[in-house]
C-alpha cells in the first residue's frame, strides 16, 4: 500500500465519494485532529442522558407485579431490540399493556436513531481517523442494549462520555464512561448496595424484602480487567471487592424508594449516599479515605495513571492499527507516550501517526464489518440511508453497534471477521448499495481510493464489468476493500 | 444412598458405579469416524452448574441457595442427591432414557474468573489464555483426518463468525440465516473470479457457497430461536456432504442479578435446542455425541442482587444415542464453607478437558491419551472413560 492509501484506509475509513486523495499523507492525518468536531449539530440533542431509565424500571416492576403470567418482561425487552423485520417483536408487543408498549417502542426508535446518527457522522466525516478513534474507545468501554432502559442511554454514552474525550485525557473518559447510566445499568452497578450502608442495614432487617440487598461486583471487575489494568494487571479478588464497595451508591436516577435521596451527578448518573458502603478502602495497596462519590473517582484517577493501564491501552491501540500481533516496538512507543503525557490522547494519536510501524506497506488488518460498511458507504456516494435500514444491515453484517456479545466489546482480530458467511453478506450488501449509488468512472474512483495500490486483477475485473453499477459492487468487495 | 456421598465418592446415579470400573477400551469396536457426528454446545457467560443440576441432597445447599429450593421440588432426580432444573424437560427425558450423562464440580485448568480468558482457554485448549491460536475442535478435525481411514471431516459453526474453538488450520465453515436479498448469479461468478488470486478470500468464498447451498430451504432470517437452531444444525449434518462436526453457541448465562428468571430462560433455550437437534438427527442419533460445556461455574452462594458471580467448578452434559447416561459423574467436593474453593465457589474436582477428550476419543475410536495430548496439551490428568455404551 502507498502512504496515501495507508492514510486513507488504515488510519481512516477510506476515501469519500467526490474526495481527492491526499497529497501529503501525514499532514492529511494531523489536520484531522483540528478538523474533528466533538459536538456536531447532528448529535447536539442526543448527547445528554435521557433520564428515562428510572421510569422504564418502574414500569417494568409494576408490570411484573400486575401480570406475572406475562413471562419475564426483561425478555420482552430483549426481543424489542431485535432488528429483524419478521421478529417476534410484533407478537410480543401486542400482548403488552399500552404504557409499556409505548415505552418499548420509543426506546427502540431512540436507539436506532442514535445508531444512524453515529453511522452517518462517520460516513460524512472530514476527520475519519478521529471517528475511528471514537468507535475504538466506544468499543473499549463497550455497552450493550438488552437490559431494560439501556436503549435510551447507549447513544448518549458514546456522544456524551466518549466522543468529547477522544483527544482529551484518558482519566476523564474513564470516569465519564464507567459512571454513565448506560454502563451502570449494563454491568448491574445501579442496584449494588453496601451491606453496612443505611439502605443495606434496613433491607437486612426486613427478610421479606425482594430485590437487591448487597454488593454486585460486576462493574468493578470489568473496570480492572477491561477498562484499565488489563487481565494480568496485578490486581486480585480483594481489589475487585474493595472497588465494588467504593462504587456502591453510584446508580441511575429515579429508581426505587431510595431514589428520593439521589444526588444528581454530571454524567446523568446519581449518587445515593444511603447505599454507599461506609469506611476507607484499600485498593492495589493504596488507601482511600471514607467518603461519598469522590471515593470511586479517586480510585479511577489512580487506575488511569497506573503503568499497567498504559501497557494495556497501548497494546489495544497498536493492535487496532498495526496488526493482530502488533510489533513490540510500537506498543512500547505508545506506552511511553501514555505515561509521559499522563494519558493525553491527542498526544497518543500524534505518536501513532508518526510511528513507522503503522506505515508498513501491509495490508495489516482485515476490516471488521462495521469498518467495511462505513468505507463502502463513503466510497459509493449512496444517499442518506434510513435509520432502520442501517440498523438492519449492520446486524446482518455481524457487528451492530451496542450489541457486542460481552463487556469486552467486539474482537479486533481477523480470525473473528474473516468468516465465510460474513463475506457472503458483504457481497449481498455491496450489490444492494451499488443499486442506489452514482456509478460513473468506477476505475478512476478505485484508483483514487487506493492510490498506487490497486491490483491489476481487480482493475481487470472492474473494466470487464457489464455495467457501472456492477463495477461499483465489485469494487466494494474487492480484496483492497477487505483489508487495510 | 446418602451415606455414599462423602467427599471423594464418585456418584454414579442409578447404576452406582465408580468411574474406575467404567473404563473399558472401546477402540477395537469403533467404527470409521466418517459415520459419527459430534455437536459441541458452548454456553457462553458461565452457566451456573448448581442451578442446572442442583445438589439438593447436600446439607449445605439450603444455606447457600435456600431461596431456589422450591424450584426443584418436583423435578427429575438423579440418585436423590441431584435435581434437574425445571426447565430441562427434554433433557430430563433423555436422562431417564439413559442418554444424558451429567458431569459436576468440573473445571478447565483456568482458575481466575474472567469470562473472556476462561472461554479462550476452553476453546483453544491451551493451559493459559491466549497461549494457543487455534481451537481444540479444529485440531480434532486434523486428528480425524490423520486416522487410517480418515478423510477431512466437514466442520461447521452455526454462527456468523467462526468461534475460536473451531478456528485453525483445518478448513471450517460458518452459517447463519440471513435476511439479505440473494445476489445475482452473474455477480456471484464475478466475485469468484475477483478472488481467484487471493487464497484467503477464495477459500472463504467457496466454503460460504457450499454451506449456503446445503441450507437452501432454510426460510429463517436470524439465529434467535434456539429450537430452530437445533433443527437447522441437524439439517446441515445430513448426508455425505453434511458436516460431521458442528458447534453452536448459546449465551445469556451471566446471571449476576435476579438469576431465577434469566437462568430459566436460557435453560429452556438449551432444552429446546437439544430436543430439536435430536429429533432432526433421526436414526443418526445413535452415532451422535453432544457435548455441552461452559467456561466456569458460579459462586455457590446467591449474591446481594439475587444472582451469582463468577466462580470455578461447574457442570457439563454429555448426550447422545450411544451415551451411557442417566448418571452423574462427579467427585463431589461438598458445600460446607471449608470445602468451597477460596471460600466462595464450588470446588473443582474433575478436569473438564479429561471429560471432553475422553468422550471424543471413545466416540470416534481414537487413542484417548493421544487425543488428550493433541486437543488439550500439557494436562497432567488422564482422559476419563466409560462415557459410551459398549
Amino acid at each position: 500500500m502507498s502512504r496515501a492509501s495507508i492514510a486513507l484506509n488504515r488510519f481512516g475509513y477510506g476515501l469519500a465519494y467526490g474526495e481527492r486523495p491526499p497529497e501529503d499523507a501525514r499532514r492529511y492525518l494531523l489536520r484531522q485532529l483540528d478538523d474533528f468536531d466533538p459536538a456536531p449539530a447532528a448529535i447536539a440533542a442526543r448527547s445528554v442522558s435521557r433520564g428515562k431509565t428510572g421510569e422504564t424500571l418502574r414500569l417494568l416492576r409494576s408490570l411484573r407485579a400486575k401480570v406475572p403470567e406475562m413471562g419475564d418482561p426483561a425478555m420482552t425487552d430483549q426481543r424489542m431490540t431485535d432488528s429483524a423485520p419478521q421478529s417476534p417483536r410484533a407478537a410480543t408487543l401486542a400482548g403488552l399493556p399500552p404504557e409499556y408498549r409505548q415505552q418499548l417502542t420509543e426506546a427502540r426508535r431512540v436507539m436506532i436513531d442514535d445508531l444512524a446518527a453515529r453511522t452517518n457522522l462517520a460516513i460524512a466525516s472530514p476527520a475519519p481517523l478521529v471517528e475511528r478513534l471514537v468507535h475504538f474507545w466506544g468499543n473499549h468501554f463497550s455497552v450493550s442494549v438488552g437490559k431494560p432502559g439501556t436503549q435510551f442511554e447507549v447513544g448518549p454514552h458514546e456522544f456524551g462520555a466518549i466522543r468529547p474525550h477522544v483527544l482529551g485525557r484518558f482519566s476523564d473518559m474513564l470516569k465519564a464512561a464507567v459512571l454513565h447510566p448506560a454502563m451502570l445499568l449494563y454491568l448491574d452497578q445501579f442496584q449494588s448496595i453496601g451491606p453496612a450502608s443505611t439502605a443495606g442495614q434496613r433491607r437486612g432487617r426486613r427478610t421479606e424484602v425482594q430485590g437487591p440487598r448487597g454488593i454486585n461486583e460486576n462493574l468493578a471487575r470489568e473496570i480492572l480487567e477491561l477498562h484499565t489494568l488489563g487481565v494480568n494487571g496485578g490486581y486480585n479478588q480483594a481489589d475487585i471487592t474493595e472497588l465494588a464497595r467504593a462504587l456502591t451508591g453510584w446508580t441511575v436516577p429515579g429508581i426505587g424508594p431510595i431514589g428520593r435521596f439521589a444526588a444528581a451527578q454530571p454524567s446523568g448518573a446519581a449518587f445515593v449516599a444511603l447505599a454507599h458502603e461506609p469506611g476507607a478502602r484499600t485498593i492495589l495497596g493504596r488507601r482511600y479515605a471514607a467518603g461519598g462519590p469522590e471515593q470511586a473517582l479517586a480510585v479511577l484517577d489512580d487506575l488511569a495513571a497506573h503503568p499497567a493501564t498504559a501497557r494495556h491501552i497501548a497494546t489495544k491501540l497498536a493492535r487496532h492499527f498495526a496488526g493482530d500481533t502488533p510489533p513490540e516496538s510500537l506498543v512500547a512507543r505508545l506506552e511511553g507516550d501514555f505515561r509521559m503525557s499522563g494519558g493525553d490522547l491527542a498526544s497518543l494519536t500524534r505518536t501513532l501517526i508518526e510511528a513507522p510501524e503503522v506505515w508498513l506497506p501491509g495490508p495489516l488488518k482485515f476490516r471488521s464489518p462495521f469498518e467495511w460498511f462505513i468505507a463502502a458507504a463513503r466510497l459509493s456516494g449512496i444517499e442518506r440511508l434510513e435509520p432502520q435500514r442501517i440498523a438492519r444491515v449492520l446486524g446482518e453484517l455481524g457487528q451492530a453497534p451496542w450489541r457486542a456479545p460481552s463487556p469486552a466489546g467486539y474482537d479486533d482480530l481477523a480470525a473473528s471477521w474473516a468468516a465465510p458467511d460474513l463475506l457472503l453478506r458483504r457481497v449481498e450488501v455491496a450489490e444492494s448499495i451499488a443499486q442506489a449509488s452514482p456509478a460513473e468512472d468506477i476505475v478512476a474512483r478505485a484508483d483514487a481510493a487506493f492510490p498506487a495500490a490497486l491490483s491489476e486483477s481487480t482493475r481487470t475485473m472492474l473494466k470487464r464489468a457489464e455495467s457501472g453499477r456492477q463495477a461499483l459492487a465489485l469494487l466494494l468487495v474487492a480484496p483492497e476493500m477487505m483489508r487495510r | 444412598m446418602l451415606t455414599l456421598l462423602n467427599r471423594r465418592t464418585l456418584i454414579a446415579g442409578s447404576l452406582a458405579l465408580g468411574v474406575g470400573t467404567l473404563a473399558l477400551p472401546r477402540i477395537a469396536l469403533a467404527q470409521a469416524s466418517g459415520t459419527r457426528n459430534l455437536l459441541f454446545v458452548l454456553l457462553r457467560g458461565a452457566a451456573d452448574g448448581m442451578a442446572m443440576l442442583a445438589p439438593v441432597g447436600d446439607p449445605g445447599f439450603e444455606a447457600l441457595r435456600g431461596a431456589t429450593l422450591a424450584d426443584y421440588e418436583n423435578t427429575p432426580r438423579i440418585s436423590s442427591f441431584f435435581a434437574l432444573h425445571p426447565a430441562f424437560v427434554e433433557i430430563g427425558k433423555a436422562t431417564q432414557a439413559g442418554e444424558a450423562l451429567f458431569i459436576h464440580a468440573a473445571a478447565t485448568a483456568y482458575r481466575e474468573r474472567s469470562h473472556f480468558d476462561g472461554q479462550n482457554l476452553l476453546e483453544t485448549g491451551g493451559t493459559a489464555p491466549y497461549a494457543s491460536k487455534d481451537g481444540w475442535l479444529n485440531r480434532l478435525v486434523g486428528l480425524l483426518a490423520e486416522s487410517p481411514r480418515g478423510e477431512v471431516p466437514r466442520a461447521l459453526a452455526l454462527a456468523q463468525q467462526v468461534p475460536l474453538a473451531l478456528r485453525g488450520e483445518a478448513p471450517v465453515s460458518s452459517y447463519a440465516p440471513s435476511a439479505l436479498p440473494d445476489p445475482s448469479a452473474d455477480f456471484m461468478a464475478r466475485v469468484a473470479a475477483l478472488y481467484e488470486g487471493d487464497a484467503e478470500l477464495a477459500g472463504l468464498w467457496s466454503r460460504a457457497l457450499e454451506t449456503r447451498a446445503m441450507a437452501g430451504n432454510d426460510k429463517r432470517n436470524s439465529l434467535r430461536d434456539a429450537g430452530a437452531n437445533g433443527a437447522l444444525v441437524a439439517s446441515l449434518m445430513q448426508g455425505p456432504q453434511g458436516a460431521r462436526i458442528a458447534m453452536v453457541e448459546l449465551g445469556g448465562w451471566d446471571t449476576h442479578a435476579n438469576q431465577r428468571g434469566a437462568f430459566a430462560r436460557s435453560a429452556r433455550q438449551l432444552d429446546a435446542l437439544l430436543a430439536a437437534y435430536k429429533a432432526g438427527m433421526g436414526e443418526q442419533w445413535a452415532q451422535t455425541l453432544v457435548l455441552v460445556a461452559t467456561e466456569f461455574g458460579r459462586t455457590a452462594k446467591l449474591n446481594g442482587t439475587n444472582g451469582t458471580d463468577h466462580g470455578t467448578g461447574g457442570a457439563a452434559l454429555v448426550l447422545g444415542g450411544g451415551v451411557r447416561g442417566g448418571r452423574v459423574l462427579a467427585d463431589w467436593p461438598g458445600l460446607a464453607e471449608s470445602r468451597l474453593y477460596e471460600g466462595r465457589d464450588l470446588a473443582p474436582t474433575m478436569a473438564l478437558e479429561s471429560v471432553l477428550a475422553g468422550a471424543v476419543a471413545e466416540h470416534f475410536g481414537l487413542d484417548p491419551a493421544a487425543t488428550l495430548a493433541r486437543l488439550f496439551p500439557g494436562r497432567k490428568g488422564k482422559p476419563l472413560s466409560g462415557f459410551m455404551r459398549a
